[in-house]
C-alpha cells in the first residue's frame, strides 16, 4: 500500500459524532453530545478539565464504547470497537505524552507503527517510500537521527509524521504544546494548519490554551460537564465568549490583588546545587538561588531541564551531589522538626504520587504534617481519629475539596480535588516557605484561579514562594521574579516589570542539542 | 481498608485451596471428602486436636509478626525462620547464665534475651538495606541459612549436650525454668504471649502516631520523604520489632516445648508465618485467627499421612497451594465490584 499517494489523493472524511453518551457507573461522562467536523477543518475542542473531551475522543478512536450514539464517517455510520478499527478509518490520534522509542531511529519510529508489517522488513523499499513521504510533508526530520536526539518540537513533529504515515487523515491532538516551548508550539500548529488549508487533512486540537485556539482554529465545541457547552466559527466569538462556555455562568475568583512591598530576607537559598537524575546524568548543575519574605520567584523552563529533580531535593526525595540548601539562614536537612519550624511546604507535580499516600483516606492525607502534633495526638503518642477526621472536614469546606467525606480513598479524588487536598494540607498552618510546581497542571479555570490566589495570599502575608512552572503564563501572571531554568542551569533572570515573553521563549530553548 | 473484602477474598481463597487439594489427593486414590474430613477431626474436632492447633498456632502468631510488621512499612521480609533460631540459641545462653534464679525472673530474662536477638538479627538486615542498598528479601532469605548453619555449629560443637547421644542438641535448660501449660487447656504460655504481643502490635500499628507514620512509609515512601520522617529509624523499628516477635517464639519453644536448641526449631514455623502475615494483609489482629487456622493445618498433617498412607510432603503441597492461591488472590482486591464504593469523581 502507498501511503504518499493515498496522501495526496483522498480528501480527508467528514465526521459527524450523534448523541453520543458514555456512562461510567453512576458517572455520565457524556451527555449526548453532538459534533460536526466537516473535511478540512481546524476544529478546537474546548472544555475544562473532567468536561469529556478525552472521552468524547476515546470513543472516537475506539478506546472507549459509547453507551449511546453514533459516528458517521462520510455519512455511513461507523463502527469503531478498536483503535485499529479508528486507524483503518483514518483516524489518527496524537497523545499528550510521547509514544516514541527513544532508541530508535526516525525511519524506524515510522515503519514501527505499521500494521501488518511482516515478519522480513525490505529496508532498502521502506527507505524510498519514507523518503518520498518526507519530500510530500510540509515538516521534515532526518531519517537516520535517532529518537533520543530529538528536540520535544522534532518529537511532536515525529508523532504527527507518524500518523500521517499511517495513513490518518482526521488527527486528534490532546494538548499537544504542553510541553513545548511558545516558538515551539507555533510553529507545529503553523503547520497544522497549512495541512487543513491545503484540505489534506482534518484536525481536532484538543486545549484550554484559548490563545492557540484563536490563532489557529477555525471552529470550536466546548464541552461543560459532559454536554455540549456551544460551539462555532472561532472568527465570531472573543474570548469571554468561549470562557463563559467553559465555566457557565459562575464568577472565577478574582485574580488577588498584589500587595505591592519590598521583598524581605532571604528565607530560602540554594547554593551551588548539582543533582543526578536516577541514571547518573547531571540534571542540575551549580544552581544558586535565593528567594526572599514576601516575594514569588518563578522558574520557567521546558519540562525535563532539571526541574523535577530540583523540587525532589527540597522535598528530601533526593540526595544532592553537591551544593546546599539553607533555610531561614542555615543549613537545611529536610528533617520534619525542621519542616515545623521553619513552616516549609510544598506542592510538588503529580501530587497523588509525590505527596500523598494511595489507600489512605482524605482525612489521614490531610493530616501528614499534623498528626503527631495536638490535638490529633494525645501526648504525642496517641492518635486521635476523630480529632483528625474533625479537622479534616474544616479543610474540606474552607478548600472545596470535592469528596464523598473525610474518610473517602484519596485515590477516588479527581486530580484537581488531589491537588487542592495537597494545598489545603500544605497551606493549613502558616507557610514561611512554599515551594510549588505545576500547581494548576491540569486543573479547571475555577480552580486554578483559586490555586493562584492562594499563591498570591501567601505572598502577601510575607510567605516566601518558589514557583517551578511549565506554564509561562502562570509564571508571568504571578512571579515577582523571573528565572528561566534550561539543562539544570538558571540561563536568564527578569524582574517582573522588565519581563518579555519572546526573550524568555528563547531563553527556554537555548539549550536545543 | 476493606476488611468485608479481605474475608471474602481469604475464604475463597481457603476453597479453591481445598479443592485443588482435593484433586492432588484424588490422583492418589482417595475420596477428597474423607480426607477433609480427617483435616477436620485433626485440627478442630476434638479437645486434643484443638490443643495440638493452638500449640502449632503459637510460633505462627509470632514469626507471622517477623514478616508483617516490616511489611507495613514496605519492606519484604523472609527472616522469620532464622529469626526464631536464633532467639532459640540467646535463650538457651541466657538460661545456662541466670540457672538459680527465681522462676519469673529467669524466664522474663530468657525471653527477652530471645526476643532480643531476633531483633537484632532482623534489624541488621533493615539496617543493610537503608544504609547499604542491600535488598532485604534476599539478605533476610540468607540470613536464615545462616542462622541455621551457625545453630547447627554450635549444637555439634560449642554448646553439644554430650550426654544427649540419640539427638544432637544444645545444653539444656535449667527444668526449674521450664514453661508450662496454660490453665485449662494443655497448650503452653507462648499461645498467650502470641495473642498478647499481637494485640499490643495492633494497637501500636493502629493507635500510635509510630502506626501511622508506618503506614505512610509503607503506602508511599516519597510522601514520607515529604513529611519528614525518620524513615531509617522507622525502618530499624519495625525489623527490630518484627524480628523480637520472631525470636520470643524461638525462646518459647526452647523454654515451653524442646528445652534445648536442635534440629526442632528448623521446622518451618518462619516460613508458615510469612503464609500467615499475607493472610492477614499485615492485620496483627487479625495473624492471631489466620495463625489458629494454619496451626489447624499442621496440626492435622500427621493424621492426615497416618491415615491415608499420603507421602510426607502432603502437608507442605497444601501450605504451598496455600501460598500460591492467596498471593494470585492479591490480584483480586479491589476489583471486585461488590466491594466498591461507588467513585467519586468530580468531573
Amino acid at each position: 500500500m502507498n501511503m504518499v499517494s493515498q496522501l495526496a489523493v483522498e480528501a480527508p472524511p467528514s465526521v459527524s459524532i450523534k448523541g453520543l453518551t458514555k456512562r461510567f457507573g453512576a458517572l455520565t461522562a457524556l451527555d449526548d453530545v453532538a459534533m460536526e467536523i466537516r473535511p478540512g477543518a481546524f476544529h478546537a475542542l474546548l472544555g475544562e478539565n473532567g468536561a469529556g473531551k478525552s472521552t468524547l475522543v476515546k470513543c472516537l478512536m475506539g478506546t472507549y464504547r459509547a453507551d449511546a450514539g453514533h459516528v458517521l464517517i462520510d455519512g455511513q455510520e461507523a463502527s469503531i470497537a478498536s483503535p485499529r478499527d479508528a486507524q483503518r478509518l483514518g483516524l489518527g490520534m496524537v497523545y499528550q505524552h510521547f509514544t516514541l522509542v527513544s532508541s530508535m531511529t526516525v525511519a524506524e519510529n515510522l515503519v514501527q507503527g505499521e500494521a501488518g508489517l511482516g515478519a522480513i522488513i525490505d529496508w532498502p523499499a521502506r527507505r524510498e517510500r519514507l523518503t518520498a513521504f518526507m519530500a510530500d510533508m510540509p515538516f521534515r526530520l532526518e531519517l537516520d537521527r535517532q529518537v533520543s536526539t530529538l528536540s520535544a518540537g522534532e518529537k511532536q513533529k515525529l508523532e504527527i509524521l507518524k500518523q500521517l504515515h499511517l495513513g490518518s487523515r482526521f488527527l486528534v491532538l490532546d494538548e499537544p504544546t504542553s510541553v513545548l516551548t511558545p516558538d515551539e508550539a507555533d510553529q507545529i500548529l503553523g503547520l497544522m494548519h497549512q495541512l487543513t488549508d491545503a484540505g489534506r487533512i482534518s484536525v481536532v486540537l484538543i486545549s484550554h490554551k484559548l490563545r492557540e485556539v484563536e490563532a489557529y482554529a477555525d471552529e470550536v465545541t466546548v464541552l461543560r460537564q459532559g454536554r455540549l457547552a456551544g460551539r462555532g466559527q472561532v472568527g465570531s466569538l472573543d474570548r469571554s465568549d468561549m470562557v463563559r462556555m467553559m465555566v457557565g455562568e459562575d464568577q472565577l475568583a478574582a485574580s488577588a490583588p498584589r500587595v505591592t512591598h519590598d521583598a524581605g530576607e532571604a528565607l530560602l537559598s540554594v547554593r551551588g546545587l548539582s543533582v543526578e537524575d536516577d541514571k547518573g546524568v547531571p540534571a542540575v548543575r551549580d544552581l544558586t538561588l535565593d528567594v526572599r519574605s514576601g516575594e514569588i520567584v518563578g522558574i520557567a523552563g521546558v519540562s525535563g531541564n532539571g526541574q523535577t529533580e530540583f523540587v525532589e531535593v527540597l522535598a528530601g526525595q533526593r540526595a544532592e551531589t553537591g551544593g546546599h540548601i539553607e533555610a531561614g539562614g542555615r543549613r537545611y536537612g529536610k528533617t520534619r522538626a525542621e519542616m515545623r519550624a521553619l513552616g516549609i511546604k510544598l506542592l510538588p507535580e503529580a501530587p497523588l504520587d509525590n505527596a500523598c499516600v494511595r489507600g489512605m483516606s482524605v482525612a489521614e492525607n490531610l493530616s501528614l504534617r499534623t498528626y503527631d502534633t495536638e490535638p490529633m495526638a494525645r501526648g504525642g503518642i496517641w492518635l486521635n481519629r476523630a480529632e483528625m477526621r474533625k479537622r479534616a472536614a474544616g479543610l474540606i469546606a474552607r478548600f472545596h475539596i470535592k469528596t464523598q467525606g473525610p474518610d473517602a480513598a484519596i485515590e477516588t479524588l479527581s486530580g484537581g480535588n488531589v491537588q487542592r487536598t495537597v494545598l489545603a494540607r500544605e497551606l493549613s498552618e502558616k507557610a514561611r516557605i512554599l515551594i510549588v510546581q505545576n500547581p494548576c497542571f491540569g486543573l479547571d479555570l475555577k480552580a486554578v484561579a483559586e490555586i493562584r490566589r492562594q499563591i498570591v495570599d501567601a505572598r502577601n502575608e510575607g510567605t516566601a514562594v518558589l514557583l517551578i512552572s511549565e506554564d509561562l503564563d502562570e509564571i508571568l501572571e504571578l512571579a515577582d521574579r523571573i528565572l528561566v531554568m534550561s539543562d539544570g542551569r538558571i540561563v536568564y533572570e527578569t524582574p517582573r516589570s522588565e519581563a518579555d515573553l519572546q526573550e524568555i521563549g528563547h531563553h527556554m530553548a537555548h539549550h536545543e542539542e | 481498608m476493606n476488611s468485608v473484602e479481605a474475608v471474602a477474598i481469604n475464604a475463597a481463597a481457603f476453597v479453591i485451596t481445598l479443592a485443588l487439594f482435593g484433586i492432588y489427593v484424588a490422583t492418589l486414590g482417595h475420596n477428597p471428602l474423607d480426607v477433609y474430613y480427617v483435616l477436620w477431626l485433626g485440627s478442630f474436632a476434638r479437645q486434643i486436636s484443638i490443643e495440638s492447633t493452638l500449640t502449632n498456632a503459637a510460633p505462627l502468631m509470632l514469626t507471622a509478626l517477623c514478616t508483617a510488621i516490616p511489611a507495613r512499612a514496605g519492606l519484604l521480609v523472609i527472616g522469620g525462620e532464622g529469626a526464631l533460631v536464633v532467639g532459640g540459641v540467646a535463650t538457651v545462653l541466657a538460661g545456662m547464665l541466670v540457672a538459680g534464679a527465681p522462676f519469673l525472673v529467669g524466664v522474663t530474662f530468657m525471653s527477652l534475651a530471645g526476643a532480643l536477638a531476633g531483633g537484632l538479627w532482623i534489624a541488621f538486615a533493615g539496617a543493610l538495606r537503608q544504609y547499604r542498598g542491600v535488598n532485604e528479601t534476599i539478605s533476610t532469605l540468607l540470613l536464615n541459612y545462616i542462622a541455621i548453619a551457625v545453630m547447627y555449629h554450635l549444637i555439634t560443637g560449642p554448646m553439644r549436650d554430650w550426654e544427649r547421644v540419640l539427638k544432637t542438641s544444645s545444653w539444656s535448660i535449667p527444668d526449674a525454668l521450664r514453661v508450662g501449660a496454660l490453665p485449662v487447656i494443655d497448650v503452653h504460655w507462648g499461645l498467650a504471649a502470641g495473642i498478647v504481643v499481637c494485640l499490643i502490635l495492633y494497637v501500636v500499628m493502629r493507635r500510635t502516631t509510630f502506626g501511622f507514620g508506618v503506614d505512610v512509609l509503607g503506602g508511599n515512601p516519597r510522601a514520607a520523604q515529604m513529611a519528614g520522617l525518620p524513615i531509617n529509624r522507622m525502618v530499624l523499628i519495625c525489623c527490630f520489632m518484627g524480628g523480637a516477635a520472631a525470636g520470643l517464639a524461638g525462646a518459647f519453644e526452647v523454654t515451653a516445648v524442646h528445652g534445648f536448641a536442635s534440629e526442632s526449631l528448623v521446622v518451618g514455623f518462619g516460613y508458615a508465618g510469612i503464609l500467615v502475615a499475607f493472610l492477614s494483609r499485615q492485620n496483627p489482629a487479625a495473624i492471631i485467627f489466620l495463625a489458629i487456622i494454619l496451626g489447624g493445618v499442621a496440626a492435622s498433617g500427621g493424621l492426615l499421612q497416618r491415615r491415608f498412607d499420603l507421602p510426607d510432603a502432603t502437608t507442605q503441597v497444601l501450605q504451598g497451594l496455600l501460598f500460591m492461591i492467596v498471593l494470585a488472590s492479591n490480584a483480586a482486591y479491589g476489583r471486585l465490584n461488590v466491594f466498591q464504593p461507588a467513585a467519586w469523581r468530580t468531573a
